[in-house]
């Protein structure tokens, strides 16, 4: 027995001194705040404080916590929020939330030595925290800022509006509250009661058969163990993917498991069980297969095919085609042309992969992670061969996705064994599991040529690019059909041909990644037009803004655009470029080996699926005791649409967000809203809560017999309509189909059009758009980068919520600052946070963001997407400015230290 | 099923280690992220309840640090202006949340090529003082750290402590670290100098440099080049690729080899600078 005080209070914990302080927390104590997010001090989320400094909870022993004094993120609180908590609360410090405990608590400590402390010490003392979400730039401000908020009252964010008055405000996430006290429930958060764990034997090799041998023996000499599942026990089709026609990835591999990583077996057994298996000792027999890591092999004539169906290994090709380009080219008196390699880029969300299963009745419930409870629900049934209506999918909160939690991981693999034993299932991934086994981004080999006419404007443009996709289709089809609509920037390209290919291999499986690989493509086309301009001799900018889409310009697919606001955002960066201009002007005046650079890039992004049916339905009743209750499925994975979607339908409906009782996504009680994809949520849920929130008030209005634009409000259980004209008793109301007095649903789904063989149509209803300046110094003797600013103005037609945009931006400058500078996942290498760089708080700049507001005729209130927008200009942007400062453009990303001065002495030589 | 000690005094720790095989926990910051999600199945000896390995003192033979300091401790200590390189690769240890629970001692016992702490350590001539219920020995650093993961003690030592002899408390030092990243981030390269200044010149010099070859090392032939060179910008004029030549980078994720090679001569130029400016501003402070 241990004796430890945690929160002020005396704990005793019968456990192995051995323990880690974090699994004691959170399974001993029931502690879940602190999270684990690496289980080797890589990340800080489990950041505790002992006897009040620091440390990282999964690294202290149980037995060296004994007599000391713990302080969680449970502890911070004293009935209402610190000062630190509700700062933020009010700077939107926390998106996600996942890091957020590791974060207060490690800023708790700084702030007790230093109360108001300047942006380096806050640096310093946060350092050991990894975020994916924010890019860190509101919790610095939070830190900074905490003093304020001692005195709670003098400070008073915005925590609602009045009715009809609920859009274009910073109102505080409307799930904040949990994200800033611990007390929000992720994956691996519950634990059912008498639940088994899971345990997944995964294939160490590439390519490899396998045979597995006496299972009856592993469990009879492992006491504990309930059971062993493989491919033969799953009850379905042993087939899931993220888009229907293309399933091809085994829930368990069937005797051959072609990449490394794969899920080939699960131990079921008692949580201590399980705790003291070794994997190892999973009675298997591997046979390793030559296997293929690179498309260009994978391509090569005789390659074997890792998926027998499809020739070349080439799961799809998508093409766009519009005028005739290389005769364009040919006769263009400006030509530049160019490759870029990108690497393998991983999510690392600091939430690992986690959740539990059971049955209720007949009915499996999957409560887990995810970026869409309809594909999990639709997948996992397949899997166990279950009616669609005999799974119930509930969402946990996720620690961030960025696109990776939209495909299943442990839902179909928990299912079964709940399904199978009749005991609750429980899988947490580790972060190496997690890394080995999920999505990735998809590494792109790309060529381009783009060529202009003397007057600068452009003529023509050919792209072609292979993304290396995995042996599974997870979300290849989509990168390899958006990268083609896209790859041409929002420029005016009248004669253009680009191919886009996903080319399995035995590489992990690519799938989606916040922006489908537009961004590797942007990098492609960006850092092309920076060398066109040079060439031309003109301004970089505005070279961009002479080419840049217009109001009823068409697009290389031959769309017909309205609200484009990409004039207006090079615009806004104008001032902002000239002033960097000068600046790095300046400094490079004098001589020495720090060069300053300067480089822009734009982005634009259709939202929603391409050219593909992609519905949301909202649901929004007026219970009997005056509440408005929002069925809002679109989950919230961090971004905000908990928040954003609830602000359009209190400004559609014209009532205060007070009177609002929001339903989070649950199959059972949430119609369906789609997934958390493709910046589509703001836009296509948003719209569907508008209608929705339309409908419903012209029910009432209907009911109430008053005419189009009375007001209406919620006085307890009275509607009042018209200003008192009419009041109606909701208690006294009969229940609708839905159980309400009132209620409306309503779905909408983008007027998008199927593309044609050539890529002609309308793949998207609504564009957003946006530009970056990038601000950086190269110290040319060591290849290291410097960033010093970044400036973002993007277009999201309306911004619903101005704090929740910035947040979107900041984050995804991170992102962007990743792929561009550190980020490279190499399989069996970099499977953890310390071999794979994320950007640390240290690594982000200040942004400066400007929010540009061109309305879009179709979205809600004029909003466009945003999401994954803001991640795409940020690298593109980098390497120009780096080519600004040294002369030379890096081509194999990410730009490490070793890649930029190699290019740097290759130019010398 | 595996066993678990720890013990209270020095002599019952020995009396343990001396019987069976062990893994040694102080710290924990190597010891988890080595498990990863593996059961345990070794002996396991936490030498954590060891008080008095923990801290630094003056003896009158050096500084000693106990065998159970933290980072955070040395950055703490009031320590002559020769420890600044170590103050500064402490700094760069993991992050505030692995100095205050990892320690001096495991960083040189986990004998990773890329340990922030080994350069700063060799510039201070630093011993390792191992003891066993034999008695007691002391290594210089280089003969302690034998190799990648490997290092001298025996199954029955502890690392009790690491001496810094009087010699080496004079001069002025700093640390300089290359990484991919701010924080949290094992370096590519780093190197430590330590310089000793009379009358505007060097008298005396130490120079390591780590992630360059398997151990970290000292640069003897370029410590002998600046002796006599004038304490200023120009010092790293003295610096010829011949005083690295005798590096052997490797090629990982971190950076290519003929990168290490060439950034190992530019983070020994910025380690020496430092050390000279760390010099002008002790003074400036006198």
């Amino acid at each position: 027995m241990t004796s430890f005080s945690v929160n002020g209070g005396t704990v005793n914990v019968d456990a192995s001194p051995l323990a880690r302080l974090s699994n004691v927390l959170r399974d001993e104590l029931g502690l879940t705040g602190t999270k684990v997010g690496c289980d080797a001090g890589d990340c800080g989320a489990c950041t505790v404080l002992l006897d009040g400094e620091p440390v990282c909870a999964c690294l202290a022993p149980l037995a060296q916590v004994a007599g000391r004094q713990v302080t969680t993120v449970e502890g911070l609180a004293n009935g209402k929020l610190s000062a630190l908590q509700a700062s933020f609360l009010a700077h939107g410090a926390a998106q996600c939330g996942i890091c957020t405990p590791g974060m207060l608590v490690a800023a708790t400590a700084l702030l007790a030595q230093t109360p108001h402390p300047d942006e380096q010490q806050t640096l310093d003392a946060l350092g050991g925290v990894l975020c994916r979400c924010t890019g860190y730039r509101k919790i610095v401000e939070a830190v900074v800022d905490a003093w304020r908020f001692e005195d709670a009252a003098a400070v008073k964010p915005r925590a609602d509006s009045n009715a009809g008055d609920a859009i274009g405000h910073s109102i505080l996430r409307l799930d904040g509250v949990e994200k800033v006290t611990g007390v929000d429930r992720f994956g691996a958060d519950l634990t059912p009661e008498n639940a088994l764990s899971v345990l997944v034997i995964r294939s160490p090799h590439w390519h490899a058969g396998f045979e597995i041998g006496d299972t009856q023996t592993f469990l009879a000499d492992h006491p504990g163990l309930a059971a062993v599942f493989t491919a033969r026990d799953i009850p379905g089709r042993n087939r899931f993917g993220v888009l229907p026609a293309y399933a091809d990835q085994p829930a368990l591999a069937d005797g051959v498991a072609k990449f490394r990583g794969e899920a080939v077996a699960l131990i079921a057994g008692e949580p201590e069980a399980i705790a003291a298996l070794d994997p190892a000792d999973f009675p298997i027999k591997w046979t390793q297969l030559p296997h293929m890591l690179e498309p260009a092999e994978a391509r090569s004539k005789d390659a074997p095919l890792i998926q027998p169906d499809r020739a070349g290994n080439i799961l799809i090709e998508g093409r766009v085609e519009r005028g005739d380009a290389e005769a364009a080219i040919a006769k263009a008196p400006y030509v530049v042309t160019g490759e870029i390699r990108t690497a393998y880029v991983e999510h690392a969300y600091i939430e690992p992969e986690a959740g539990s299963a059971w049955m209720a009745g007949d009915t499996l419930v999957v409560s887990a992670c995810t970026q869409s409870a309809a594909i999990d629900r639709d997948d996992t049934a397949a899997v166990l061969g279950l009616p669609l209506e005999r799974v119930r999918i509930v969402p946990t909160s996720a620690g961030g996705g960025f696109g990776s939690k939209l495909d299943v991981s442990v839902q179909p693999l928990i299912g079964l064994v709940a399904l199978k034993t009749g005991r609750p299932a429980r899988l947490v991934y580790s972060r190496q599991e997690s890394m080995a086994s999920t999505t990735k981004r998809h590494p792109a080999t790309m060529r381009a040529t783009i060529a202009a006419n003397a007057d600068g404007r452009i003529a023509g443009m050919v792209f072609d690019g292979d993304f290396n996709t995995g042996p599974y289709s997870s979300w290849g089809p989509t990168v390899a059909n958006r990268v083609p609509v896209h790859a041409s920037g929002p420029y005016v390209t009248p004669n253009y041909h680009a191919v886009g290919r996903a080319v399995h291999t035995n590489g992990p499986v690519s799938g989606a990644f916040r922006g489908f690989g537009v961004p590797q493509a942007t990098i492609m086309q960006e850092t092309l037009y920076d060398e066109l301009a040079t060439k031309l001799g003109l301004d970089r900018l505005k070279f961009r803004q002479m080419n840049a889409l217009r109001d009823g310009d068409r697009t290389c697919t031959g769309q017909q655009l309205e609200g484009v606001g990409i004039e207006a955002c090079l615009d806004a960066l104008q001032p902002h470029w000239m002033r960097a201009l000068a600046d790095a002007k300046a400094f490079n005046a004098k001589s020495g080996r720090i060069r300053r650079g300067v480089g822009i890039a734009s982005c634009w992004y259709g939202c929603g699926n391409t050219g593909l049916p992609n519905p949301s339905t909202i649901r929004i009743g007026i219970s009997h005791d005056g509440a408005v209750v929002l069925h809002q499925g679109a989950i919230d994975i961090g971004q905000g649409s908990n928040t954003v979607i609830a602000q359009i339908a209190a400004e559609a409906l014209g009532l205060s967000l007070q009177k609002f009782r929001l339903v989070g996504a649950d199959t059972a009680l949430t119609p369906d809203a789609g997934k958390t994809s493709a910046s589509r949520q703001t836009y296509v849920t948003g719209k569907a809560a508008e209608k929705a929130a339309r409908a419903l008030r012209a029910a009432i209005l209907r009911a109430a017999n008053v005419e189009e634009g009375a007001e209406i409000a919620l006085d307890g259980a009275t509607l009042v309509v018209g200003g008192g004209a009419r009041r109606i008793d909701l208690a006294a109301m009969p229940a609708d189909r839905f159980g309400y007095a009132f209620s409306a649903q309503e779905s909408y789904d983008p007027p998008a059009t199927k593309l044609d063989a050539k890529g002609q149509g309308n793949p998207y209803a609504v564009y957003g758009y946006g530009a970056q300046i990038a601000e950086l110094e190269v110290d040319t003797a060591l290849g290291t980068v410097k960033l010093i600013k970044i400036t973002a103005a993007h277009d999201v037609g309306r911004a619903i919520n101005p704090l929740l945009v910035e947040g979107q931006v900041e984050g995804g400058i991170a992102q962007g600052i990743g792929l561009a500078l550190m980020e490279e996942y190499v399989p069996g290498r970099t499977e953890n946070l310390h071999d794979y760089l994320i950007p640390t708080i240290g690594d982000v700049p200040p942004i400066e963001t400007i929010i540009v507001e061109v309305a879009d005729p179709e979205g809600p209130f004029g909003a466009k997407g945003l999401g994954e927008h803001v991640l795409i200009p940020t690298a593109p942007a980098i390497l120009n400015a780096i080519r600004h400062a040294t002369g030379v453009l890096v081509t194999q990303l990410p730009a490490t230290p070793d890649r930029v001065l190699a290019a740097i002495r290759g130019k010398e030589q | 099923m595996s066993r678990y000690e720890r013990p209270r005094t020095l002599d019952d720790a020995l009396q343990l280690i001396g019987e069976g095989s062990w893994r040694v926990l102080s710290g924990g910051t190597d010891f988890y992220p080595a498990q990863g999600a593996r059961p345990i199945r070794d002996n396991v000896i936490d030498i954590s309840a060891l008080d008095g390995l923990r801290g630094i003192s003056q003896t009158p033979g050096g500084v000693r640090i106990g065998g159970c300091t933290t980072w955070t401790q040395i950055l703490r200590a009031d320590l002559p202006l020769a420890f600044d390189g170590l103050k500064q690769a402490a700094r760069e240890v993991g992050s505030v949340q692995i100095q205050n629970a990892g320690t001096v001692a495991g960083n040189l016992c986990n004998a990773s090529p890329a340990a922030d702490g080994v350069p700063p350590l060799l510039t201070l001539d630093a011993l390792v003082e191992l003891a066993s219920a034999d008695g007691v020995r002391s290594l210089p650093l280089q003969q302690f750290i034998l190799g990648n993961r490997r290092t001298a003690r025996r199954a029955d030592e502890l690392v009790t402590a690491i001496d810094i002899p009087a010699r080496a408390l004079a001069g002025t030092s700093a640390f300089a670290k290359l990484g991919a990243r701010r924080y949290l981030v094992i370096s590519i390269a780093m190197a430590a100098a330590r310089l000793l200044v009379e009358d505007g010149k060097i008298v005396s010099a130490a120079v390591a440099i780590g992630a360059c070859s398997e151990v970290a090392q000292r640069l003897p032939q370029l410590e002998q080049k600046l002796i006599g060179a004038a304490a200023g910008a120009s010092l790293v004029e003295r610096l010829s690729p011949e005083h690295f030549a005798g590096l052997s980078p490797i090629g990982d994720v971190r950076g290519s080899a003929a990168y290490r090679q060439a950034a190992a001569r530019e983070i020994v130029a910025s380690a020496l600078l430092a050390a000279l400016g760390a010099r002008s501003k002790g003074r400036a402070a006198a």
